[in-house]
């Protein structure tokens, strides 16, 4: 829509494993078009949109390289480009198209041209690209939306402008972002900045986004203060983060006697290769809320074997250390541990992640807000801890005992057998005779009990198959609809429909929603515009009517007839209005004078 | 509920009761009754503690005439923490139930580092530092200063504690360190020193098993026990390592060159005390003179670590004349200090019997065994003397004299070992005398000797009859009890091939091998992405896990494990692990999940738990064998065959399964909870190794469990993944066996039967 037509670098797969074919990918509104640049290469095609069903794409961040998949029924096309940017363009236009070629498709089916519709949409505004592309990704993200957006707008019925403005709410873009869920960091994040060599030349690649810039500042204090510092009084970012950098890299040599050598002569590289002060003061303070049932920190304080030179020194269990440059070595495991750390602290800034010094400020900002002692909540979790928990019974059972005391239960339980059995066989309708009088009763007890009176207690007193007889009579006819019918208020009607009509009542629903909004919202009728509309509305609404009757002749006559009667009922309304509406205006222009002064 | 274990009737806080803890009452009462010692082995996860402390409580309580009092002696200060909380849950049924008369007071003691609640003293760093912070604001010659000058500080916690004298004591209930501290802050006293009194009065105390089996801080604290105690060492698997340890002392070259700087600094303050206040030396000779170096009693705040020989092995007679005086003490210890440096220059192996030793000392610097089995007595009363108050920088000539006195004192079941540099690497000097200990019956014979019940409990004692040859002693009860289960909750495997077949061991000539290191990353990548909340891995080492977590980061394993679980790691910064430790279970609260990479014989295997969905999975990495060329072993093993009879092999098999255990064992807590043990070793699947497994493990390990491929393991944890997460009937009263016993069943049966039911 804001292009027509999209143009990219890319290299085709046939499979994942196969290393791809270079061209160049062309896509328009309703097919793609990939040309190899070895024009001797099979490998050329020219699809149209309308036969592809899904689209996926590698995430931003994955080790994957960019890819697009494109499948129709039977093959897919896999393109990698040659950037993240690349493939978002691609894929935005590949959604675009997808939606519109459904779109299309329903249209046609419907056999109204888009002529007509272009000759409906009266007042249509001048969209912005940007406007557009929103409401298609709202459209994309909310497929309840794209069915009402394809049964209305694409049927003409409603125009893309009247549609719209029932729902400005969405289209306002920031109450979207905020109630979005946060997403964490990955466990995985301090590989992010592994150095990369290429093999042949001396030069060592590292990547830096503005999301492992956060990254690092969440995860190492000490730098994170460097740049709030340094940055940018007395050197530019750049030159910061080259920094950074080597000091990373003498880090990931493993050689701590170069990397003090280095840091002597550089003060602002020492402070990327030393222990992080804060941190060790961080861990200072969290240790004094450590649960004490795993405070380790406490046994060296009361250990007395632990006095130096006391105890056996060397005897093999402990392990040796080189105590030189400790200053100047850090460990896997401490990274490990500290990322693990943050990452369950989980992401405290919400600001755009593109300049570094704003997120830096933020999250200097979230570190100084710091919680609130835990003490109550450790004591509790002491006491939960050291109840052993089989041998007591349960504080709350969190499920209902397997005891049916009230029969109501039961038969309100059976209910949804009952419907089913009621479905398989139909035989389930014609009522037994189970009314019997009161002699009846009787003399047939008295059988049964002269009977166990003769025989003794050794068979059954009733016959199993009239028993079971008996109690699926019973279950069938005491859960039955009829009595429960809309009386429960925990068994909704609809879950016991049957799924194609329970979601073509809630399709029918939301569609006759959406129609009176709009149809009530038009009157008093003012401009021609708005009588147009009505009738289409109006048009719209009785043909869903008839397709309401036409569920209710259904099997579930009661329950369809129960939850259809508002719907009527709410149409009923409108037509009544409708008609009532015509007639006033009919014979007011029959009243007045044609010129139209009123 | 409420039930008769034979004559007592013991009040227990649940509502129902495993047969084992019946059966365990029921052992350790008769064990109380013949008032013996006792060893009983029951596995994890079946509610040892709460057993042991319901039955000696409510033993004290049905004989109020001749109450017993409980010393119960923790590992480590979390251990301690969580057997308080323990405590406290039974004594508030206890008081709920019986009312007043089942009060009783009981206190956790730990150092002072971690009971001040001084913010001053506090600051300072390690447990050194704070004792000596301490002593500069409480000693009886500051204090006494202070009444004269206001401006020495004191300390307004311990000043309050004094001025409240007598009335200064701890009403009724359970006190954990925590409590403590709290009440001292609010009634503004000295939580340390309020707990050290009330040590005396407690009925139950717990502490760590130093302030019991070390004769250093056992001399000062547990001086005043009576004999009617019943001492608990729980978890006393490693029992034999801490006696060991506690009459070991070693000595570097650090240690040594501190030994010469306090050794100046004292000169210099005796040159100072002569110059101004000659009387005070004159004073010291002359109580000296009369006889011991102790000078009767000290007040509480002066009290120092005692004499590291055990008591009855101190000579209680006068100080010989030649260390009498001061400046010649000094000079004796030089000498001394300056033998030993030069026994330091060595360039091989050297071991020698403490005898030899000494004859050597003798010739070579003129010291002879009885002056030195004096010294560290002697030191002592020096320093009470130059009222020297940083304790903590003294510590380096304190060691010598405790490697003197120790010396003087045994002539057997010792070695001192000279070693010039550490084994694995040759290349970095730094040589170290090793005073060790072999013998472990050494340390706890006192203890036995004192206490009428000594009782020895851990989950993994197997085999039980080693533990009394190896300590010494002679229990009227020893027994192994099994655990009745309902269901499989813990399910065994020995895993003796990767998924590529071949077979994985952390055996010396493989370990380093590029594909166990891969076997192991596959195992662990495949089990993370199964098993739900938190795995925990026990490596053989630091150095093995170092290298082997460095090699999966580089294959690029370690980051296919975090798309799975967090990483945690322990370290050997005991702070870090912590946090660490703290993480690691908030990432199973929350549902993250994590892996704990940690190793055999550290500090984390030593005393955490892993229960429930903080650990429903341990890999053992290996066999954790010793450092099998370590000359300190090597001794103690020959002097564990001569004298014990114990074969080297055997031993080192014990040990290194015993570890095991107890790693894989940290899993279970309850009947409720379930967990997997892998042992990924091929070694395991000799008979030889596994059968020194406890037998509850044993019990659960299937054949078909013995001998597994990565895959068929994986296999095996998700169907029994599967099968845990079914309803099950926790009571087992369908099988016919009951695993959980209500007061009814306890009251139909009769002890007879549920004793009959564990045979």
């Amino acid at each position: 829509m804001s292009c027509r037509q999209v143009v990219k670098r890319a290299s085709y797969k046939s499979k994942i494993k196969d290393p791809g074919t270079p061209g160049v990918l062309t896509m328009t509104e309703n097919k793609f078009v990939f040309r190899p640049n070895d024009p001797s290469s099979a490998a050329k095609f020219d699809v149209e949109f309308k036969h592809i069903t899904g689209h996926k794409n590698t995430k931003e961040g994955t080790d994957k390289p960019p890819w697009l998949n494109l499948s129709d029924k039977d093959r897919s096309y896999i393109f990698e480009f040659g950037s993240f940017h690349d493939l978002h363009v691609c894929r935005d236009f590949v959604g675009n198209a997808l939606a519109k070629s459904g779109e299309a498709a329903k249209a046609s089916s419907a056999a109204k041209t888009t002529s007509e519709k272009s000759g409906v949409t009266l007042p249509d505004e001048q969209l912005s690209t940007a406007e557009m592309q929103l409401r298609m990704k709202l459209l994309q993200e909310d497929s309840e939306l794209q069915k009402l957006h394809m049964q209305f707008v694409i049927s003409g019925v409603l125009t893309e402008s009247e549609f719209w403005a029932t729902r400005k709410k969405l289209l306002d873009g920031d109450s979207r972002t905020k109630s979005k869920q946060r997403v964490g960091f990955r466990s995985s994040m301090i590989l992010d900045t592994k150095p990369m060599t290429d093999g042949r030349m001396n030069k060592v690649t590292f990547n830096l986004t503005p999301e492992i810039k956060y990254q690092i500042f969440a995860l190492k204090p000490a730098v994170h203060q460097a740049f709030l510092t340094l940055v940018p009084s007395k050197m530019t970012e750049k030159d910061f983060w080259t920094k950074y950098f080597r000091a990373e890299y003498l880090h990931s040599t493993r050689n701590a006697i170069a990397a003090a050598a280095e840091a002597a002569e550089d003060e602002e590289l020492a402070i990327f290769l030393k222990e992080d002060a804060i941190l060790a003061s961080e861990a200072r303070r969290k240790i004094r809320r450590v649960d004490p049932t795993l405070d380790m920190e406490a046994d060296q304080g009361d250990d007395y074997t632990h006095l130096p030179d006391h105890g056996i020194f060397r005897d093999g269990s402990k392990d040796v250390t080189e105590l030189q440059n400790e200053l100047y070595r850090r460990t896997l495991s401490q990274d490990l541990n500290r990322q693990g750390a943050v990452v369950l602290q989980g992401r405290t800034v919400d600001v755009d992640l593109e300049d570094p010094r704003t997120v830096a400020e933020a999250l200097m900002q979230s570190r100084q807000e710091s919680d609130e002692s835990a003490e109550q909540e450790r004591l509790d979790r002491i006491t939960r801890m050291t109840e052993i928990e089989d041998l007591q019974e349960h504080h709350d059972h969190p499920v209902a005992q397997l005891c049916i005391k009230d029969p109501r239960d039961y038969f309100d339980m059976q209910q949804v057998n009952a419907l089913k059995t009621l479905d398989d066989s139909r035989t389930g309708t014609e009522q037994k005779k189970c009314s019997l009088t009161t002699e009846e009763a009787y003399g047939s007890l008295r059988e049964a009990i002269s009977k166990i009176k003769s025989i003794g207690l050794k068979n059954s007193t009733v016959a199993p198959e009239i028993a079971i007889t008996v109690l699926n009579g019973l279950t069938q006819n005491i859960s039955s609809t009829k009595y429960q019918l809309g009386k429960n208020p925990q068994d909704s009607v609809l879950d016991s429909l049957p799924n194609k009509t329970k979601e073509e009542l809630l399709h029918h629903w939301m569609s006759i929603q959406e129609l009176l909004r709009h149809f009530w919202s038009s009157y008093p009728i003012t401009t021609t515009y708005l009588s147009t509309k009505v009738g289409r509305l109006k048009d719209a609404m009785s043909q869903i009517y008839r397709q309401l009757e036409e569920i209710k002749q259904s099997d579930f006559r009661h329950q369809v007839s129960l939850l259809v009667r508002p719907m009527h009922q709410a149409l009923d309304a409108a037509f009544q209005h409708f008609d009532a509406d015509l007639q006033k205006r009919a014979a007011r222009s029959g009243g007045e004078t044609p010129n139209g002064n009123s | 509920m409420k039930f008769q274990v034979e004559d007592v009737t013991v009040y227990f806080p649940y509502d129902h009761i495993y047969p084992e803890q019946y059966a365990y009452m029921l052992e350790l009462k008769r064990a109380l009754d013949a008032k013996g010692h006792c060893l009983l082995e029951m596995p994890t996860g079946t509610g040892k503690t709460i057993a042991l402390l319901s039955l000696i409580t409510s033993y004290t309580l049905s004989k109020p005439q001749n109450p017993v009092k409980l010393i119960y002696c923790t590992r480590t200060v979390h251990e301690m923490e969580k057997t308080l909380a323990e405590l406290k849950v039974l004594h508030n049924y206890q008081v709920k139930h019986l009312g007043p008369q089942a009060q009783i007071l009981a206190v956790g003691l730990s150092s002072r580092k971690n009971l001040c609640v001084n913010p001053t003293v506090l600051a300072a760093e390690n447990r050194d530092s704070v004792d000596a912070a301490c002593r500069k604001l409480t000693a009886s010659w500051v204090r006494a200063l202070a009444a004269e000058n206001p401006n020495v500080p004191t300390c307004e916690f311990f000043e309050q504690y004094e001025k409240a004298g007598s009335g200064a004591v701890l009403p009724p209930g359970v006190y954990t360190l925590q409590d403590l501290r709290a009440y001292g802050k609010q009634r503004g006293w000295c939580p340390y020193f309020l707990a050290r009194h009330m040590v005396q009065f407690s009925n139950v105390v717990v502490y760590s098993y130093q302030y019991m089996l070390d004769p250093k801080v056992a001399g000062i604290i547990s001086k005043e026990m009576q004999k009617e105690s019943v001492v608990v060492f729980d978890e006393a698997h490693n029992i034999d390592n801490v006696c060991i340890e506690a009459l070991s002392v070693s000595v570097r070259r650090q240690t040594l060159e501190g030994a010469r700087r306090n050794l100046s600094k004292m000169q210099h303050e005796i040159e100072r005390f002569k110059a101004t206040d000659a009387d005070r030396l004159r004073k010291e000779y002359n109580r000296l003179v009369e006889g011991l170096a102790q000078g009767g009693n000290l007040p509480l705040t002066d009290t120092w670590l005692q004499n590291p020989a055990l008591p009855e092995d101190i000579l209680k007679e006068a100080v010989p004349g030649n260390i009498r005086k001061a400046d010649h003490f000094v000079h004796v210890l030089r000498r001394l200090v300056q033998y030993l440096e030069g026994r330091l220059e060595t360039e091989n192996v050297e071991k020698e019997g403490p005898v030899g030793f000494v004859a050597s000392i003798s010739t070579h610097a003129g010291i002879d065994q009885k002056t030195l089995k004096f010294c560290y007595d002697r030191l002592h009363s020096l320093m009470m003397t130059l009222e020297i108050t940083d304790t903590d920088e003294f510590l380096h000539i304190q060691t010598i004299c405790d490697f003197a006195t120790l010396v003087g004192t045994y002539t057997r079941g010792f070695s001192i070992i000279i070693e010039p540099f550490d084994e694995r690497m040759p290349h970095i000097p730094d040589p170290v005398l090793q005073l060790s200990c072999h013998d472990a019956s050494l340390a706890i014979k006192p203890v036995f000797d004192r206490f009428q019940s000594v009782v020895i409990t851990s989950g993994t004692l197997s085999p039980i009859d080693l533990y009394p040859r190896l300590l010494n002693f002679h229990p009227v009860v020893s027994r192994s009890f099994t655990m009745s289960l309902t269901r499989d909750c813990i399910c065994p495997m020995v895993l003796t091939r990767g998924s590529d077949q071949l077979p994985v061991s952390t055996k010396f000539d493989m370990r380093s091998d590029l594909g166990v290191v891969r076997n192991y990353g596959r195992l662990l990548l495949e089990m993370v992405s199964v098993v739900p909340d938190g795995v925990v891995c026990f490596f053989v080492s630091y150095s093995y896990m170092d290298g082997i977590v460095n090699s999966w980061n580089e294959n690029g394993i370690l980051k296919e494990i975090m798309q799975h679980k967090l990483v945690f790691i322990e370290t050997q910064d005991v702070v870090e692990t912590t946090l660490a430790l703290d993480n690691y279970r908030k990432a199973c609260d929350c549902g993250r999940g994590a892996v704990f990479l940690s190793v055999a014989r550290g500090k984390v295997a030593e005393g955490i738990d892993f229960d429930r969905h903080y650990g429903r999975l341990v890999i053992m990495f290996g066999i954790p064998f010793q450092y099998t060329l370590s000359k300190i072993l090597l001794a103690r093993l020959e002097y564990l065959r001569d004298t014990f009879q114990i074969k080297e092999g055997d031993f080192l098999t014990f040990d290194a399964l015993r570890q095991a255990a107890q790693c894989v064992g940290r899993v279970i807590r309850s009947k409720a909870d379930y967990g997997m043990m892998i042992f990924a070793d091929k070694r395991y699947s000799r008979h030889d190794k596994r059968s020194k497994l406890p037998g509850w493990i044993l019990s659960h390990l299937r054949d078909a469990h013995l001998n597994l491929s990565t895959d068929m393991a994986l296999h095996i944890a998700r169907e029994f993944l599967r099968k845990m997460a079914q309803p099950y009937d926790k009571a087992g009263s369908v099988s016919g066996r009951k695993t959980l016993l209500s007061q009814e069943d306890l009251e139909k049966m009769g002890e007879s039967i549920a004793d009959e039911m564990l045979r």
